[in-house]
């Protein structure tokens, strides 16, 4: 039973919506799985939606930082959108800031994060 | 257990001098109140207290853990969440209940009786201190509204602008407090779509290293969800401690008075342009 | 009172679900619940990476007119040998961040810490609804 969470693919952007509470082994699929799509389609930016996500622990949020790095290394940037505020409230007393993860509102902030960074020339080609 | 003769025989002396005792008892508890409840509302509670004791006593004895108690517990419960309320004392509230010793004293003290009396002394130790357990309990609940509401209060999140929020906090920042303004704020900008939040600490009297601590949560938490947020209202006393404490804000934005921050907040925004994200895709 | 075996990952989602109902039924409010909730879940994993499997427990509590909930997880695993050192941030022996046993004691209103070498370890959160 090993569910995958899905990523689609919008021009050059990966959007991954995490939809339900996620066991270890999805979230290692997952880093995994959007490394290869990202080597793939040579996509230049990646949205993560975590508006479903009633909880991050430190696991859920080691990974959102390494997903992050890896994408960056791999010349795509990476934005953590929609998270809820119980979440934050509880990752800022968990002792996790996410430092180096790109976050935003929503998703359409999100998109207006990465278009913005583009325009800066901050991500590499 | 009691034997049922002597608690026969108290309920008979009670019926019996109903009248006689229930006058002596309300003038003495009266007297006691110093003119802030009535002869008349004092009497009316004393004499459902009276009627219900003496039930109490013929169907339950002296047991007062006993069912047959229950009648006469809601309405000490009653009157004493009700002399809690109106601020009257704990001694006062349960002299309520011990003031019918005084009155029954001369009546059974002697003789016969002694036993009984005692007995019912006891009953009345009993029902005396249950009032004061109600009392405290009361003045408690009394205290955590205030607590809640006062935390509703004091706490109001506000649009300042399209895209940005602000909260002037007022008073001592302690954790429950600052659970509270960071749950609004945050969840402000989720519902207002505000990129922007504006802390502004004109009312809070001292900043010392826990104050600063709640507000670099705040600060951290704002920008796990994608706002920014500043501090503002910092006074030139409050910059003094913060430095002399060594205070790290770290990359926090502070600036000095709300209006200061909100121009900064207005640039950010003017500089990072509008969401378009058409183009992109 | 709810008991649940700790022995794979699948556990550490069940153990998360099993302590939100019981938080919303003790009318925790949602940041409590959330906070109560990450901290049960640090501390499953903790006793799946480090303890090898053990279990949870997990129960509604009242103190004079307060009610909670309190999630003990214990374990049969190597034990902590050093105590202190384990709730400092940073440390950690196995995967994670270290901040599972000193996260959670910040997340929850109560905590409690039982280790020994050779012993296992039982830790203890607990949380009040305010």
């Amino acid at each position: 039973m090993s569910e995958r969470v899905p990523i689609l693919k919008i021009g050059d952007v990966l959007l991954v919506s995490i939809q339900i509470d996620l066991e270890d082994q999805m979230v290692m699929d997952l880093q995994e799985d959007l490394s290869q799509r990202i080597v793939d389609t040579g996509a230049r930016g990646v949205v993560i939606d975590i508006s479903a996500l009633e909880i991050v622990d430190s696991f859920v949020g080691r990974m959102l930082a390494s997903i992050a790095a890896i994408s960056r290394v791999l010349g795509a940037e990476t934005v953590v959108v929609g998270m809820r505020p119980a979440v934050a409230m509880t990752l800022v007393e968990l002792g996790l800031s996410l430092g180096g993860v790109r976050t935003a509102l929503n998703l359409e902030q999100g998109i207006g994060e990465l278009r913005r960074s583009r325009r800066n020339g901050s991500v590499p080609r | 257990m009691t034997n049922v003769g002597e608690s026969d025989r108290l309920v008979g002396l009670l019926t019996q001098g109903r009248e006689e005792f229930t006058g002596k008892w309300v003038r003495g508890v009266t007297s006691t109140l110093a003119g802030r409840l009535t002869a008349a509302e004092v009497q009316q509670d004393l004499n459902e207290l009276y009627t219900a004791l003496v039930e109490a006593l013929r169907n339950g004895g002296v047991a007062t853990r006993n069912e047959a108690y229950g009648e006469v517990r809601s309405l000490l419960t009653e009157l004493s969440r009700n002399r809690a309320r109106q601020g009257f004392s704990p001694t006062e509230t349960a002299f309520s209940v011990l003031a019918l010793k005084d009155v029954l004293e001369p009546a059974l003290a002697d003789g016969a009786d002694v036993k009984a009396y005692l007995q019912l002394a006891r009953v009345l130790d009993d029902l005396g201190l249950y009032t004061i357990e109600v009392h405290a309990k009361t003045r408690e609940e009394i205290i955590s509204a205030q607590a809640e509401q006062l935390l509703e209060l004091s706490t109001p999140v506000v649009k300042l602008w399209d895209g940005v929020v602000g909260v002037p906090l007022v008073g001592t920042l302690d954790s429950a407090r600052t659970q509270v303004v960071m749950e609004k704020l945050l969840q402000s900008l989720l519902d207002l779509n505000a990129t922007h939040a504006i802390v502004d600490i004109t009312g809070v009297p001292a900043v010392d290293t826990q104050v600063a601590q709640h507000l670099l949560k705040t600060v951290v938490a704002a920008r796990m969800m994608g706002a920014e947020c500043v501090i503002s209202g910092i006074r030139p006393q409050i910059a003094q401690t913060i430095v002399a404490l060594g205070i790290e804000f770290g990359d926090i934005t502070t600036k000095a008075t709300l209006a200061d921050a909100l121009r900064h907040a207005l640039d950010r925004i003017e500089e990072r342009g509008p969401v378009e994200i058409g183009g992109l895709l | 009172m709810h008991e649940s075996p700790i022995t794979g990952n699948g556990d550490v989602v069940k153990a998360r679900q099993a302590v939100r109902v019981l938080a919303q039924e003790a009318r925790l409010s949602l940041v409590d619940q959330t906070k109560l909730v990450t901290a049960a879940s640090e501390l499953a994993r903790n006793t799946l990476s480090y303890g090898g499997g053990g279990t949870m427990r997990a129960s509604i509590v009242t103190r004079g007119t307060s009610t909670g909930v309190k999630v003990v997880f214990s374990d049969q695993g190597p034990g902590i040998p050093d105590l202190d050192l384990a709730l400092t941030d940073g440390w950690s022996s196995g995967r994670g961040m270290g901040l599972g046993l000193s996260g959670a004691r910040r997340l929850a209103d109560e905590f409690t810490l039982d280790s020994a070498p050779g012993k296992g370890t039982t830790v203890s959160v607990l949380k009040w609804a305010r």
